[in-house]
């Protein structure tokens, strides 16, 4: 597995050989750095730590510029674990991942934090079909409807479906295939939409 | 343009005609048929431009057959070989959604000199 940690900047299109439009996401990810190898002897499990980022010293508190220093890189904003990274032993602290560990047509897992919509109803949240909309119907049209049964079980049975609020919630997409990648100006394009607004963080994966 | 539209300017096509809502056009369209390819001509005026960056599209309206065509095509796709600009018109809109409801002659466009 190779993994990278990115800005999501927005959408464009772009165009094929054959001339089909493709709708992309545009991400600037990486220069990303190795802040820390986890291992099983030390930390009871396998995985490095990525930065991506950069931010001055004077915003960092003493404990993380600490942390930065004994890697040897720079001050940086955002860490992530990564697990079962390819090749873990040939990895050093402080090493420098790129996007072009990338490559055009492959297949990635993406992942982020999905737009926060606030509280919403059941139709918008969870698919409802909501109420009738004729037949002397006054209130009824967003309803929820049932949510359960009589004097038997005398409950609303656990994990209801409800209003609520809804987003923000971590979303992994797989399969999204990587179209472009510009590796001077850190950028990739994957295809179709990605969780999150613009300049939210991502994490690619393979 | 937006930013991400700005990253992917590099794809841009430069040699696009400069030509607006009014202007009579021939878009040298490229038609797959199989493996063989061909160009088809669609000309006919330019009724709206939208978009900005690779986004930008553009409407050609034709009269074919009595009836009314149009196509709507992206203005930086490669399957266009060439856009030709046969006449300048004259219009006071940026869209020309009124000539859909005019026929023949109330349907012509003054020249632009």
């Amino acid at each position: 597995m190779a993994g990278i940690i990115g800005k999501k900047i927005g959408m464009t299109r772009v165009f094929n050989e054959a001339g089909k439009s493709i709708p992309v996401t545009v991400i600037e990810a990486g220069p990303c750095f190795i802040t820390q190898i986890k291992s099983k002897k030390v930390d009871g499990y396998e995985a490095i730590q990525l930065g991506f980022d950069e931010k001055k010293e004077k915003n960092t508190t003493k404990p993380l510029a600490k942390h930065f220093s004994k890697a040897g890189v720079k001050p940086l904003r955002i860490l992530r674990e990564f697990r079962n990274f390819q090749e873990q032993e040939k990895l050093s602290l402080g090493g420098e991942i790129t996007v072009d560990t990338f490559a055009e047509g492959e297949g990635v897992v993406v992942s982020g934090i999905s737009k926060g919509k606030g509280f919403q109803g059941v139709m918008k949240r969870h698919g409802f079909g909501g109420g009738q909309q004729t037949h002397g119907q006054s209130d009824r049209l967003r309803a929820p409807g049932s949510i359960g049964q009589s004097s038997y079980p005398s409950r609303v049975f656990k994990g209801m479906k409800m209003p609520g609020r809804m987003g923000g919630d971590k979303i992994t997409l797989k399969k999204r295939r990587v179209i472009k990648v510009i590796p001077e100006k850190n950028l990739i394009l994957i295809e179709g939409a990605i969780p999150g607004s613009v300049s939210s963080i991502v994490t690619i994966k393979r | 343009m937006n930013r991400a539209d700005a990253i992917v300017v590099g794809e841009l096509k430069t040699d696009i005609p400069d030509f607006a809502a009014g202007d009579t056009v021939a878009v040298h369209a490229k038609v797959r048929e199989g493996n063989k390819e061909r160009i088809q001509i669609f000309e006919g005026v330019v009724i709206k431009r939208k978009g900005g960056g690779t986004n930008a599209t553009f409407t050609v309206r034709k009269i074919s057959n009595g009836v009314g065509v149009e196509r709507v095509f992206p203005v930086h796709s490669p399957n266009i070989d060439k856009i030709d600009k046969i006449r300048a018109g004259k219009v006071r809109r940026a869209k020309l959604y009124y000539l859909r409801e005019l026929r023949g002659k109330a349907a012509r466009i003054q020249e632009k000199r």
